[in-house]
């Protein structure tokens, strides 16, 4: 357990948050940015749940940040496929550049 | 090298390469299968780093909740066994080059700094945790649970507002459904047909 240090969890940590960044780069599917914004999300629990295991172990704070991060992206999520189910309604499309308008 | 150093690094090639996947593949169904495994991937990380709770937690948010919630939209609004369109050349290029420059930057700052990691053993009592999460005290978190479940409650009332239709949209159907065919001295006219969405 001790024999990995912090620097290797925080090199996955960064680069599944920099995974995420080239995802929201190229991606122009509403559906497939969505997913990459969950990714980079996910690299945030992860550094912070590493931090709290090795430099502060006698306390919970980082284990409280990744459960409300966890709730939030959840509450995210949800409304975020309402906006993209309604969009496609009334566009009959999911691309970000045929969204040009914010009033339909 | 140890077998807990082992099972680290297997897990990490497993949530990078699942992620990369996620973000390079042009079948959109495939890749939220592969955002799928990345997230397992992570929920086994935590469970390495000895926090069953988070990990319980994740498997049940992530992988229960809002990957369903994914497939389902991709079934609701996409072909999903259509390719998508090829991304160009010049913007996989730029955004490759600026992705890797950020990587490089940040993960060398990381490097620089010296940790020095506190030899406390680290363990996570789930009752502990409901202790602090709705202890009024200094290290307490009641606030910001209080405030996460009215985000919980507006982000609820949101999605059925946006999903409900409009009174004028409702109106404007039961008209163009009503007055269909329109009947002015003994001729039949009509006035408006529903619009047919050709599928191509």
């Amino acid at each position: 357990m001790a024999s990995i240090p912090l620097s290797h969890i925080l090199f996955v940590s960064t680069a599944l948050f920099f995974i995420g960044m080239y995802g929201l780069f190229t991606r122009r599917n509403m559906i497939t940015m969505l997913m990459s914004i969950e990714l980079i999300l996910n690299s945030v629990n992860i550094n912070f749940v590493a931090f709290n295991k090795y430099l502060y172990p006698e306390k919970l704070d980082g284990i409280f940040f990744t459960i409300f991060i966890i709730t939030i992206a959840a509450a995210e999520a949800a409304v975020a496929i309402a906006i993209i189910i309604n969009l496609y309604r009334s566009h009959k499309s999911i691309d970000v550049e045929d969204a040009t308008e914010l009033k339909w | 090298m140890e077998a807990s150093a082992i099972i680290f690094y297997a897990i990490a090639a497993f949530i990078l390469g699942a992620g990369v996947l996620a973000v390079t593949t042009r079948k959109i169904f495939r890749s939220a299968i592969w955002l799928l495994f990345s997230l397992v991937g992570i929920a086994a990380m935590y469970f390495w780093m000895q926090v069953e709770f988070i990990a319980a937690v994740q498997i049940i948010v992530y992988v229960g909740g809002i990957v369903v919630l994914i497939i389902f939209s991709i079934f609701l609004t996409q072909n999903s066994g259509k390719e998508m369109p090829k991304t160009n050349w010049r913007k996989i290029l730029f955004s490759t080059l600026a992705t890797l420059f950020g990587f490089g930057f940040s993960y060398n700052l990381i490097n620089e700094y010296s940790f020095t990691p506190s030899t406390q053993a680290f363990n996570v009592p789930i009752k502990e945790i409901g202790r602090q999460m709705l202890s009024p005290t200094d290290h307490g978190y009641v606030l910001p649970f209080e405030v996460v479940s009215m985000l919980l409650l507006a982000a609820m009332i949101g999605c059925i507002v946006i999903a409900m239709k409009s009174p004028e949209q409702k109106a404007a159907e039961a008209s163009v459904t009503e007055t269909e065919v329109h009947t002015t001295g003994g001729t039949v006219t009509i006035i408006s047909k529903p619009e047919i969405v050709e599928e191509v």
